[in-house]
C-alpha cells in the first residue's frame, strides 16, 4: 500500500510539473475535484434525496419481511409525518425480522463535515433495534457504521451514531440502515417466540454535533496476533469497531468497517496492505507488523506476519480420474464424507472440520489461480476421514493403491511414527474391520525439497480383513509424536 | 470541606434565575468580560518537575485527618503530592488521578491550594486549564475564604467554585457560590455549556471578576453569570448573606466519585489527568 501511494503521489506530481510547465496558465475549474452536495437530511416529513423505491428491503430469502414499512401521519416527532416499521413476529411465514436501507437518488453525498447520523425513534414496546446505521448502499459501499442493539423506549429519544471518519465519506450512498426482530415478550431470549411490535422513526440527519470524542478503536477484537504465511495468501482485517465518548458521558461503540481505518505494514516488501483492510504477503522471507490508525489513533489489534516464503503446494497427483476413488483432492471429484475429522471422545486433534473439501484449513491458490485446499491437523493423536453413516459407504475394490501427500510441520525423531489405518462396514450393520499401515520414521523422512512425503500404499499391505466395497473410515493416528501435518490428495487409484 | 448540592433539581431552577438576573441587573451589552488587567499573581508552571512550594501547598489524606472522610461529599480518593500525582511538565501543571490501593483507598489524586501562601480580597482570579472525561471525574478550580477567626468555619468562610466539572457531562461546567443559608444543596450556582465541543479536548480560560457586591464568571471570552448581594437575597428569602468581602485562596484538584458524580463506571479511564497551563491573578 505505500508502495502504492508512492507511485501515485510521484506520477501527480509528474503530471501537476507537465501541466503548469506547458500550459502557461493557472489549472482551469475543470480541474477542481468533483463534489458531491452535501444534504444532510434523510427523513423529515417525507424522504429527502432517496430513491424513488425509498425502502430497500435485505432479501426476503434470507427471511426478511418486506410488508411492516411505511409511514404514518398520525404520528411523528416533529412535523407531520413519521416512518412506521410493523416488526413481524419471529414465526411471520412472510419473514421473521424487518429491515432494509434507504439509499441516495444521485452520485452520493459528501459528508464530510458531519460527524453523526442522528434520529429520533419510539416503539410500542421497548423493542430492540438489532442494528442501526449507515454506509450500506447494496451496491459498493466500502464504508458501513452501525450500532448493535440498541433498545427503544415508548417515547421520542434521540439516538445517535458517530461517524467513525467523516473525512472518509466523500460520495455516500448509504443513507441509512436498521433491521429488528420480535419483541422478546417473555424475556427469555432469541427462541423464536418473540411478537410483533412497532416502532416509529423521525427526523433522520446526519449532524455536526463537535461533541463525539474517539476514544479507542479496534482491529481483530483488540487481538495481537502472530501467524505464519507464505507469498500470495492474503488476509482481511476485520473484528474492526471504534467507541466514542458522547456529549451526555455515554461510550457508544460503533462496528465500523475495515475501510475506516488506515493501514500500515512495516515492511511493506514483506506483505502490503490496502486501504480495505487486505493483507497480501509478497515476500519470500521476514517479518512485518501490520498496524491502523482511525482518526490518526492507534487501533488496539495487530498483526505479526512472517512470510515462510512461496507455498509448498503438494506434487500434483498423476493419476488418472478415471482410475480414481477421491476423499480430499483438488485435483479429482470427491466422493462426499460424513467429516474430514470426527471429533471423536479421546482425539486431541484439531483441524479438519466440516465436510466440505473447499472449506477446510488452508487454501492458497496455485500458480493458475486456482485453489489448493489442505487439511492442517494440529494436536494430532487421532483423527478419521469418515465416509459412513450420512454418506455412503465407498467402494474402492477396483482400485489397488491408497495415495496421501502429507507434509510434517515439525521435526521427525526416531521414535514417531504414524499408522494408517482403514475400517470397512462403519455404522452398516454389518461386520466392521480394519486394517493398518505403519510408517516409522524412516519412512516419514522420505519427503521431497518441499516436506512432502507422497505415500503410495498397495491396498493389499494393509493388515486384516478390510472389505474394500465398503469403506467407511481412513485414520491418521501419530499417538502424539507427530502433531502437525498438512494432509492433500487422499485418494484410492488403480495403476 | 466542599458540600454538594442535587445536581439536577437545583442547576435547572437556578439557571432559570439567573437568565432573569441577567436580564434584571445592569449588565447591558457593552458590558467587557474583563476589566481587570494588572497581573499581580501568577503560576505558569514552565518550571519542570515539582510544584512551587513557595506558590503552593497539599491538602493531604481521605479528609479524616481533618475530620472530613470522603472530605465532606464521600469522594473516593486519598490525596498525595507524590510525583504520580502532581508534577509540572511541559509548561502544565498535571494532577492525574489514578485507580490504586492506597492507604486504605481506591483511588489517588492531588489537591493544591495557596492559602497561608496567597490570599487575596477581590480581584480576577483565572486559569487555563484542560479536564478529563468519564464518570466519577470531579476536576475543581475554586476558593474558599480565609476565617475571620478560628471559630469561623465553612459555610460561613464563603466558597466561590470558579469552575466544576463532571466527567460524565464532557460539555458543560458550573460555577457556584456558597454560604450561611445557600451552600450544599442550597448553593447559588450555574450551568454553562460548551455548545458543539467538549472541556476535555482542548484548554479552556475559567474565571470570576470579583469586586465589592459583585462576582463574574467566565469561560473563554464568554460571561455566563454575574451575582450580587441581592442574588444572595432573592435565593434566601432574605436569610443569606454576602460573605465575600474576605480574602480567599485558591484550590486546585481532581476528585473522584464522591455524592455528586457518583463512582466511576466500567468504562471510565485511569489514569486521566487535569491539565493547567497557568493560573493568574489580576486586580
Amino acid at each position: 500500500m505505500k508502495t502504492k501511494n508512492l507511485n501515485y503521489t510521484i506520477l501527480s506530481a509528474i503530471a501537476l510539473i507537465f501541466t503548469v510547465v506547458s500550459c502557461d496558465r493557472d489549472i482551469s475549474d475543470d480541474a477542481v475535484l468533483a463534489t458531491f452536495p452535501n444534504t444532510a437530511e434523510v427523513y423529515t416529513d417525507n424522504p429527502v434525496g432517496l430513491t424513488d423505491e425509498f425502502f430497500i428491503s435485505f432479501d426476503p430469502a434470507g427471511g426478511a419481511n418486506t410488508e411492516g414499512f411505511g409511514t404514518d401521519d398520525n404520528v411523528a416527532f416533529e412535523g407531520t409525518s413519521s416512518i412506521r416499521i410493523d416488526v413481524p413476529a419471529s414465526n411471520d411465514p412472510n419473514g421473521s425480522f424487518i429491515g432494509g436501507i434507504f439509499r441516495d437518488r444521485g452520485n452520493g453525498r459528501n459528508l464530510t463535515e458531519y460527524d453523526a447520523l442522528t434520529f429520533y425513534a419510539r416503539g410500542s414496546v421497548s423493542g430492540t433495534l438489532g442494528e442501526v446505521g449507515f454506509g450500506t448502499d447494496f451496491l459498493d459501499g466500502q464504508f458501513p457504521a452501525s450500532r448493535s442493539n440498541i433498545q427503544l423506549t415508548t417515547t421520542w429519544q434521540k439516538y445517535i451514531i458517530p461517524i467513525p471518519d467523516a473525512s472518509k465519506l466523500v460520495q455516500e450512498k448509504g443513507m441509512f440502515l436498521f433491521a429488528a426482530g420480535g419483541f422478546d415478550i417473555l424475556g427469555d431470549g432469541p427462541n423464536g417466540n418473540e411478537v410483533g411490535w412497532t416502532f416509529w422513526l423521525d427526523e433522520i440527519r446526519f449532524e455536526t454535533l463537535g461533541t463525539n470524542l474517539l476514544v479507542e478503536a479496534e482491529i481483530l477484537n483488540g487481538q495481537d496476533q502472530v501467524i505464519q504465511s507464505f507469498v500470495d495468501t492474503t488476509r482481511q482485517i476485520d473484528g474492526t469497531s471504534s467507541t466514542f465518548n458522547t456529549s451526555d458521558g455515554q461510550n457508544i461503540t460503533v462496528n465500523t468497517s475495515p475501510s475506516y481505518f488506515d493501514y500500515e505494514s512495516s515492511n511493506s516488501s514483506v506483505a502490503t496492505v490496502d486501504e480495505t483492510g487486505l493483507v497480501t504477503v509478497v515476500g519470500s522471507s521476514g517479518t512485518t507488523t501490520i498496524n491502523a490508525t482511525l482518526q490518526s489513533v492507534q487501533a488496539n489489534g495487530s498483526i505479526e506476519l512472517t512470510s515462510n516464503g512461496v507455498f509448498p503446494h503438494a506434487p500434483i497427483p498423476p493419476a488418472n480420474a478415471q482410475n480414481v476413488v477421491s476423499l480430499f483432492s483438488d485435483a479429482y471429484t470427491n466422493e462426499p464424507v460424513r467429516h474430514y475429522n470426527g471429533f471423536f471422545l479421546f482425539a486431541t486433534t484439531q483441524g479438519g472440520a466440516g465436510n466440505d473439501p473447499n472449506n477446510v484449513d488452508i487454501s492458497v491458490d496455485f500458480p493458475d489461480g486456482s485453489p489448493d485446499n489442505i487439511i492442517n491437523y494440529t494436536q494430532l493423536n487421532f483423527v478419521s476421514i469418515g465416509t459412513y453413516e450420512t454418506v455412503p459407504l465407498v467402494d474402492v475394490s477396483a482400485t489397488t493403491h491408497l495415495h496421501i501427500d502429507i507434509n510434517i510441520r515439525e521435526n521427525v525423531d526416531a521414535s514417531d511414527f504414524m499408522r494408517i489405518s482403514l475400517e470397512s462396514g462403519t455404522f452398516s450393520g454389518g461386520p466392521v474391520a480394519g486394517g493398518d499401515f505403519i510408517l516409522n520414521s524412516t519412512a516419514l523422512s522420505n519427503t521431497n525439497s518441499d516436506g512432502w512425503l507422497s505415500l503410495d500404499i498397495p491396498l493389499s499391505s494393509f493388515s486384516g480383513a478390510v472389505d474394500f466395497s465398503s469403506i467407511g473410515q481412513l485414520f491418521f493416528v501419530s499417538d502424539g509424536t507427530i502433531s502437525d501435518i498438512w494432509v492433500d490428495n487422499v485418494y484410492f487409484y488403480s495403476m | 470541606m466542599k458540600i454538594r448540592f442535587n445536581k439536577s433539581k437545583s442547576l435547572s431552577i437556578l439557571a432559570l434565575a439567573s437568565l432573569t438576573i441577567l436580564f434584571t441587573c445592569d449588565l447591558d451589552e457593552t458590558q467587557e468580560v474583563v476589566t481587570l488587567n494588572n497581573l499581580i499573581w501568577e503560576d505558569n508552571f514552565d518550571t519542570e518537575g515539582s510544584v512551587d512550594r513557595s506558590r503552593w501547598t497539599f491538602d493531604l489524606g481521605d479528609g479524616s485527618a481533618q475530620g472530613l472522610p470522603g472530605w465532606g461529599n464521600n469522594e473516593l480518593q486519598y490525596y498525595t503530592d507524590r510525583p504520580e500525582n502532581v508534577r509540572v511538565e511541559n509548561g502544565v501543571l498535571i494532577i492525574t488521578a489514578r485507580e490504586e490501593s492506597f492507604e486504605g483507598s481506591d483511588y489517588t489524586s492531588a489537591r493544591l491550594k495557596t492559602e497561608g501562601l496567597f490570599e487575596q480580597q477581590y480581584g480576577r482570579f483565572e486559569a487555563r486549564i484542560r479536564v478529563p472525561y468519564g464518570q466519577g471525574y470531579w476536576p475543581a478550580f475554586w476558593m474558599l475564604g480565609v476565617p475571620d477567626s478560628p471559630s469561623e468555619v465553612w459555610p460561613f468562610i464563603g466558597e466561590i467554585d470558579i469552575m466544576e466539572y463532571l466527567g460524565d457531562s464532557p460539555s458543560e461546567i458550573f460555577g457556584t457560590i456558597h454560604g450561611p443559608e445557600y451552600s450544599g444543596g442550597e448553593s447559588i450556582s450555574k450551568e454553562y455549556v460548551l455548545e458543539g465541543n467538549r472541556f476535555d479536548t482542548d484548554f479552556h480560560i475559567f474565571g470570576i471578576e470579583w469586586g465589592p457586591g459583585r462576582i463574574n464568571f467566565y469561560v473563554d471570552d464568554v460571561l455566563y453569570q454575574s451575582l450580587t448581594p441581592e442574588d444572595v437575597a432573592d435565593e434566601t428569602n432574605g436569610l443569606g448573606e454576602w460573605v465575600f468581602d474576605r480574602p480567599f485562596y485558591m484550590l486546585l484538584n481532581v476528585a473522584v466519585g464522591g455524592n455528586l458524580p457518583g463512582p466511576p463506571n466500567a468504562d471510565t479511564i485511569f489514569p486521566q489527568s487535569m491539565f493547567v497551563d497557568y493560573v493568574r491573578v489580576y486586580n
